[in-house]
Order: C-alpha cells, then sequence, then structure tokens
C-alpha cells in the first residue's frame, strides 16, 4: 500500500503523468462522476459528437468522492491523464489560482455556437476564478429544493406552504410518517463525506443562523446556532427519517423515494430528473418547494458539475470542441429528443428554462429550480459575512478534508453512537486548527 | 556448460598458490555466467518495488500539500511526529489490531469446522466445496456491497427480511428490524471480511486433513480411540502447522484490507483501519508527505510482524524437510 502511494508521487516527482494516455493519440480523455446526466453523455458521444468531428472520447466514470480524488491528483501533479474532468465550483477558485487550468473565455469568445452570455448568472460566477476569467463550463447546475409526495399529503389532507420553514417540514414528517407501509417521514442524506450529509446540513446551519467560520477565520462550530442545526438536523433523521440514515447518502435516498420509502426529500434539485423519468414509479406524484429556511429569505445551496479543461492537456482544443458540444444548447435538445426532456442536464442555460418542451416535461420543477439557483449567493449564504465563498461548503481547499472528518462524527450521532454536542466539540477542534492557519497568513 | 569443466582443469594443473587464485578467479566469473540471465529480473524487481519505497522515504521528509504547491519544503522527521501525533492514527492502529486478529480468529475455527464437514464422504460432495470457494473469488469491492445493501441493509436487506418472515410466521409479523451496520458497524465490517476469507482457511486446513497419514487414524481407531480423540490427539496436532499457515497468510492480506471498509461504513464510526486513514491522509488531506510517512510506518510495522510471522513459516519449512 506504501508503494502504491509512492507509485502515485513518483509520477508527481517526474512530472511525468501514469501516462495512461490513449491509445489513439487524438482522443479526448474525459474522467466524470457516474450521474445519471453523464451516463447519458457517455451513451450518446460516440453516435453523435464523434460520428459528426471525428474526435474519439474516453470516459472514466466514478462515483463523486472518487472523481473528486483522483482529478485533485492529477490535475495537481499536471500529470495529464484526463484532459476534461468533471469539477465543480468548489475546487475552480483554487485550482485555478494554483495554475492547473486552463482559462475558457478565449475558447467561448471565439466558438460561435457556444453562446456565453446565455449561462444563469450565478452558475457563470460561481465558476469564475479571482482573476475575473472563467476557468470551467457548467454542464448542468443545481440547487437544493424538498420533493414531497403530493398524493400522500392529499390523502392526509396535508398542505405544504410555498415557503416551508425547517419547523414546519419537522412537523409534515411527524404526520406523514407511517403513511403507507414501510414509509418514513423524510429523508435525509446521513452517509459520511464532505459532499454527502454535511451539503445538506450546512444548508440548515447557515437558515439557522449558523456559520463554520466568521469573516476573520474563527470557528463557529459549537456556536448556539451551528448547535441547534444541527441537533434539529440529527432529531428529524433519527425521529422520522430513513433507517440506516447514517450509510444513506444522495443514492441511497434517491432509490428509497422511487419506491416509496420516503414520503419528503430535501436534496439537489437534479434530484428531479431521474423521479420524473419516464418509468419512475413516482412520476408525477411529486410536488416541488423551495429550500425550507428558518431566519434567511433562501437556503438552497448552489452546486454546478462543469468541465475543467487540465492545463496539461494535450489536445486543448479537441477537448474545447467536446466541452461546447456537451454543454451547448443542442445537446439538450438532443438529450430532450433520445431520452426524455425530464434528462436535460439542465440549471446552466437561461435558454432551457425558454424552451416550450422542456417547459412541458418539467413542469412540476423548473420554475422552482430556477428561482431556487437565481436566489443562491454564495458570498452572502447565511446571515453573516464569511471569509470564503460556498453555501453548502467553505470554499477552501482544506474542506475536502475538515468537512470529511467532520461528517464522521456528525454520521456517528446519526447513527446514535455519540452526542451532537460531543460531535460538535471534538470538530470545533479541528476547525480552529484551519481557521489558526488563515488567520496567519 | 563449459565453465565449470575449464575451472575443474584448472584445478588439476597443480602450482598451488596461483592456481587457487586462478580457481577462485574462474569459479566467480562461472557463477557470474550462471547468474547473468537472471540480472534482468533482478534489477526489474528492485526498479518496481524498492525505487518506489525510497521516493516515498524522501518523500515523507518534505512538507507537501497539493493544493499548496508553492510551499513544499524540507521539514525532516516533522511528518513522522505529526503522524504518530495524530489521534485518528492511533485508533486506526488499534482498529486494524482489533479488526484483523477477530477476523483471521473467526474465520480460522470456521474454516476447520467447514473442512472437516467436507473431509467425508456424502453424495454432492463436490458441489458444496465448489460453492463453499465462492466468496474468496467474489472481487473484494462487489462482496462489501453485497454485505452492505443486500443483506444489512435496514429496509432491504436479506437479514430483516428474514426477521420478517420469521415474524409472520408465528404472528403479526411485527419483527424488531435492527439498522445493523450503525449498531455494531465494526462487527458489520468484520462479518463481510469472515465471509470472504473462511474458503481460504478451509482450503488451506482442508490439504492439512489430505495430508494426514490414514496408517496412524486407522492404528487408533484399532485401539479403540473415540472420533474426538483422534481430532485431539491427531488431527490437531498434525494440523497445527496448516492453521499458523493460515493465520500468517490471512493476516497479511487482512491488515491491507480497504474495500470493505470504504465501502460498508465509508471510515466512519470507528472502523477506519490503517489503509483507509492513510487513503484519507492522501486523497482528502491532500498532505502527500504526510502520507508518505504514514505509509512508511505502516511498513515499518508490518516487517516487525513479517519477521516474526516468517521465523514460524520458516519453522515449518523446516519441520516438513525434517519429515521428509
Amino acid at each position: 500500500m506504501a508503494s502504491a502511494v509512492a507509485a502515485g508521487l513518483l509520477a508527481g516527482c517526474a512530472g511525468a503523468g501514469g501516462a495512461a494516455s490513449s491509445p489513439r493519440g487524438g482522443a479526448v480523455d474525459v474522467l466524470m462522476v457516474n450521474n445519471p446526466q453523464m451516463v447519458e453523455l457517455r451513451k450518446l458521444t460516440a453516435a453523435h459528437f464523434t460520428k459528426d468531428t471525428g474526435i474519439e472520447v474516453n470516459f472514466t466514470t466514478l462515483p463523486e468522492n472518487d472523481v473528486r480524488d483522483k482529478a485533485g491528483q492529477d490535475f495537481a501533479n499536471q500529470a495529464g491523464q484526463y484532459d476534461v474532468a468533471t469539477i465543480s465550483n468548489f475546487e475552480v477558485p483554487f485550482y485555478a489560482r494554483n495554475g492547473w487550468l486552463r482559462p475558457l473565455d478565449p475558447y467561448a469568445a471565439e466558438d460561435s455556437t457556444f453562446d456565453r452570455a446565455d449561462l444563469l448568472d450565478p452558475v457563470r460566477r460561481s465558476l469564475t476564478a479571482d482573476d475575473g476569467r472563467l476557468y470551467g463550463v457548467p454542464f448542468y447546475g443545481e440547487s437544493s429544493f424538498l420533493m414531497y409526495r403530493k398524493d400522500v399529503f392529499a390523502e392526509k389532507g396535508l398542505t405544504m406552504p410555498a415557503h416551508p420553514t425547517w419547523h414546519q417540514v419537522a412537523d409534515l414528517a411527524a404526520a406523514v410518517d407511517g403513511a403507507r407501509k414501510g414509509m418514513r417521514g423524510i429523508c435525509l442524506r446521513g452517509q459520511p463525506g464532505w459532499g454527502e450529509v454535511i451539503a445538506p446540513l450546512t444548508t440548515v446551519v447557515n437558515t439557522f443562523g449558523g456559520t463554520w467560520f466568521t469573516k476573520d477565520w474563527q470557528a463557529r462550530l459549537t456556536a448556539p446556532e451551528f448547535v441547534r442545526a444541527t441537533e434539529f438536523y440529527v432529531r428529524l433523521v433519527r425521529e422520522h427519517g430513513e433507517k440506516g440514515a447514517a450509510q444513506s447518502g444522495y443514492a441511497e435516498c434517491l432509490n428509497g423515494v422511487v419506491q416509496g420509502r420516503a414520503a419528503m426529500w430535501y436534496d439537489a434539485t437534479a434530484a428531479a430528473g431521474p423521479l420524473e423519468a419516464a418509468g419512475s414509479p413516482v412520476k408525477g406524484r411529486i410536488g416541488y418547494a423551495p429550500a425550507p429556511v428558518e431566519r434567511t429569505a433562501s437556503s438552497g445551496w448552489l452546486y454546478t458539475w462543469a468541465w475543467g479543461l487540465q492545463k496539461a492537456s494535450r489536445n486543448p482544443d479537441k477537448a474545447w470542441k467536446f466541452i461546447s458540444w456537451a454543454s451547448g444548447k443542442e445537446y439538450e435538445a438532443l438529450v430532450g429528443r433520445e431520452a426524455g426532456w425530464a434528462g436535460v442536464p439542465a440549471g446552466k442555460r437561461a435558454s432551457t428554462y425558454e424552451s416550450r418542451p422542456y417547459r412541458q416535461a418539467a413542469a412540476a420543477f423548473w420554475d422552482v429550480t430556477r428561482a431556487s439557483i437565481a436566489a443562491t449567493d454564495p458570498w452572502r449564504p447565511g446571515t453573516q459575512p464569511r471569509p470564503a465563498p460556498g453555501i453548502q461548503f467553505v470554499g477552501i481547499p482544506e474542506f475536502s478534508d475538515l468537512g470529511t472528518k467532520v461528517s464522521r462524527e456528525i454520521s456517528a450521532a446519526i447513527a446514535g453512537r455519540q452526542s451532537v454536542a460531543t460531535s460538535l466539540r471534538k470538530s470545533q477542534k479541528m476547525a480552529e486548527r484551519i481557521g489558526e492557519r488563515y488567520r496567519s497568513r | 556448460m563449459t565453465a565449470p569443466v575449464t575451472a575443474g582443469a584448472a584445478a588439476r594443473t597443480g602450482n598451488p598458490p596461483r592456481g587457487a587464485a586462478r580457481r577462485r578467479r574462474k569459479r566467480g566469473t562461472s557463477s557470474w555466467a550462471v547468474r547473468a540471465p537472471l540480472l534482468p529480473a533482478l534489477v526489474f524487481v528492485i526498479a518496481v518495488t524498492q525505487l518506489p519505497f525510497v521516493a516515498t522515504l524522501v518523500l515523507s521528509l518534505f512538507d507537501w500539500n497539493a493544493f499548496h504547491p508553492g510551499g513544499r519544503r524540507f521539514i525532516g522527521l516533522d511528518n513522522y511526529a505529526a503522524v504518530l501525533g495524530d489521534t485518528a492514527v492511533r485508533d486506526a492502529v488499534v482498529t486494524t489490531t482489533v479488526l484483523t486478529a477477530s477476523v483471521v480468529a473467526a474465520a480460522l475455527v470456521l474454516g476447520l469446522a467447514l473442512a472437516l464437514l467436507l473431509d467425508r464422504r456424502f453424495p454432492g460432495r463436490a458441489l458444496v466445496r465448489t460453492m463453499l470457494i465462492t466468496p474468496f473469488l467474489l472481487v473484494p469491492v462487489a462482496a462489501a456491497l453485497l454485505w452492505k445493501h443486500l443483506l444489512l441493509n435496514p429496509e432491504y436487506g436479506l437479514l430483516n427480511g428474514a426477521l420478517t418472515w420469521a415474524a409472520r410466521l408465528v404472528g403479526d409479523g411485527d419483527a424488531p428490524q435492527p439498522d445493523w451496520i450503525s449498531t455494531a458497524p465494526l462487527i458489520a465490517v468484520g462479518t463481510a471480511l469472515v465471509w470472504q476469507w473462511t474458503p481460504f482457511m478451509m482450503l488451506i486446513v482442508l490439504a492439512g486433513l489430505r495430508s494426514r497419514s490414514p496408517e496412524s487414524m486407522e492404528a487408533a481407531r484399532m485401539d479403540g480411540a473415540s472420533e474426538a480423540q483422534i481430532f485431539r490427539y491427531l488431527t490437531l496436532p498434525h494440523l497445527r502447522r496448516y492453521l499458523e499457515l493460515g493465520a500468517l497468510l490471512g493476516s497479511v492480506h487482512i491488515v491491507q484490507n480497504f474495500d470493505a471498509v470504504f465501502t460498508i461504513t465509508s471510515g466512519s464510526l470507528g472502523t477506519a483501519n490503517l489503509p483507509y486513514t492513510v487513503y484519507q491522509i492522501f486523497y482528502q488531506a491532500h498532505e502527500y508527505g504526510q502520507a508518505s510517512a504514514a505509509g512508511v510506518l505502516v511498513v515499518l510495522g508490518s516487517l516487525v510482524i513479517a519477521a516474526v510471522a516468517l521465523r514460524v513459516v520458516s519453522s515449518l519449512l523446516r519441520g516438513e524437510a525434517s519429515r521428509g
């Protein structure tokens, strides 16, 4: 194992990467998350993009955590194993600062079919680094919202408020818990990982008035607001959430809702696609409400999977052609025709929400989604100014480690193995160390 | 092939002092003639095993975080201090030890029991043996997923399904539905590993059982020894070296296990073992220097254990030789 670590490092040292360059010199190597929208892209690429341009694309698809690790490693060492990787608005600021990415403005400006002005403002800004240049092109954007079973609510004579508060949601979860056999009140992520349990939890913390760090890098994980939010979340998921919550992430909750094991679900707006897809047993039965709030006007997160072009890429021009095609209007129409409009990688272009077939297919959720994304502000997600951008995360490279370590403590609290107070006390110590590092800079 | 002959010829020419020197030289070159074809392999082995380790050693002396490429600098043994002072690493040592020891012990006992059963003749024995070996042939990560979802999941897992089914037989089907992984995470991970490694132990013990001398068994039966006595005084002593070998090989593999911890619990709830912790330092904290230091420490620890274990095995091998 040590030697495996070493082998990876050796590659980094020598500056020559794992050199898994494709057998055909001109192919574009793409590393991406195995989300449904990307799986669809993989299916459509050969028959359309490669056929039209003659450019081969080799895909590597992995789960989210693994993509992050692999991309982080490959880009940090400029190993050039992948030309393009799905990175997010979390990575873009510091990937760009470290000089690992190519600025994409020149390509976008020259590409007449791309239409940069069509990109949604908050999404585009979240992929723009300190130097004002664009370093990622969004494939799809998402916020978070509350999904609920309209049919179950109707049976129980319950109504979802137009702008629910978290306490209302907790009462509703109690009321619908057990409405059908094996149906729990709500599904909330509990699986460890900074991109799993920490994301929804942090939006709850924001709207309860808490924050990870103050403007001057003081860690605030044991502040009353943070504690109240975490206790609320953990209690809700323990009392009315899914079973096995400490091992349930996005994928598990999606399965649970599709199979009728949860009456509500607070998660990514991108989840609406698979829920409303043809063949989904809950298609047409789901209602959508904005992310629940307490002390802020909105609390949805902002997240986008975007294409980052590695600086060390050997075929940047071909890679851009692929990016431009995958993130273009044409591709959205193609998915609409081939796989149904509900599965379109939305949340990045204004034109998507103007298109009639999309509005019809996404009738239940397009409006809530667009409004949620429009309401986000990564610099002011809560009730106080922040030292770094980010709504459901803190936009610093150390957060992947800190968030993951904290997530394990939270997971242990969800599993009932320790109290929330203990979890946060341990977490505060870890966060303080990071805060000190930034204060002394 | 000619070299030894000439050496022999040189030895017969008398003229002792000079001849002896020449003979030494000749023998040197001749033995190298035999070794030469193996050299590329040796160089290759050194290149792929030792060089990366040397690189790891060098890296472990640097402060190197991937996200701060500008801040790379030499810091001596600070990484080792940081790793040894890290409570996560210390907890991982304990977790690894507990997990490895308990999994090896359980798999050995189960493997021994199954091997004793399989040692008897019964119809369909070959089929049963194949079925028993199957878990060991599964890809580790697939086995872990199988346990996490198909068996242990509290909502649609086989275990809770079986409980409900059993409750339906006797009443209203309202069985307790425990959340296995959350209540007993280390046991859940351990069980998945035991399930995978029992067949391995079974095979080794089975080989041992096949090599018992039928004459002494026969003689013991003639003398009126019971089956229990035969097992206690003949079979078990004979199996001792096989059990030791199984424990050694099993430990080497289970110490390194990553898939089960990664898949079933994502290293939470106190199940993070050493491989997972090193992965965490390397991949999530992106502390290349610290991860290298941790890797080196794990290797050193393993070397100490391996040295002891190898001594055990070499006594086994000597035992084999003396018996033969």
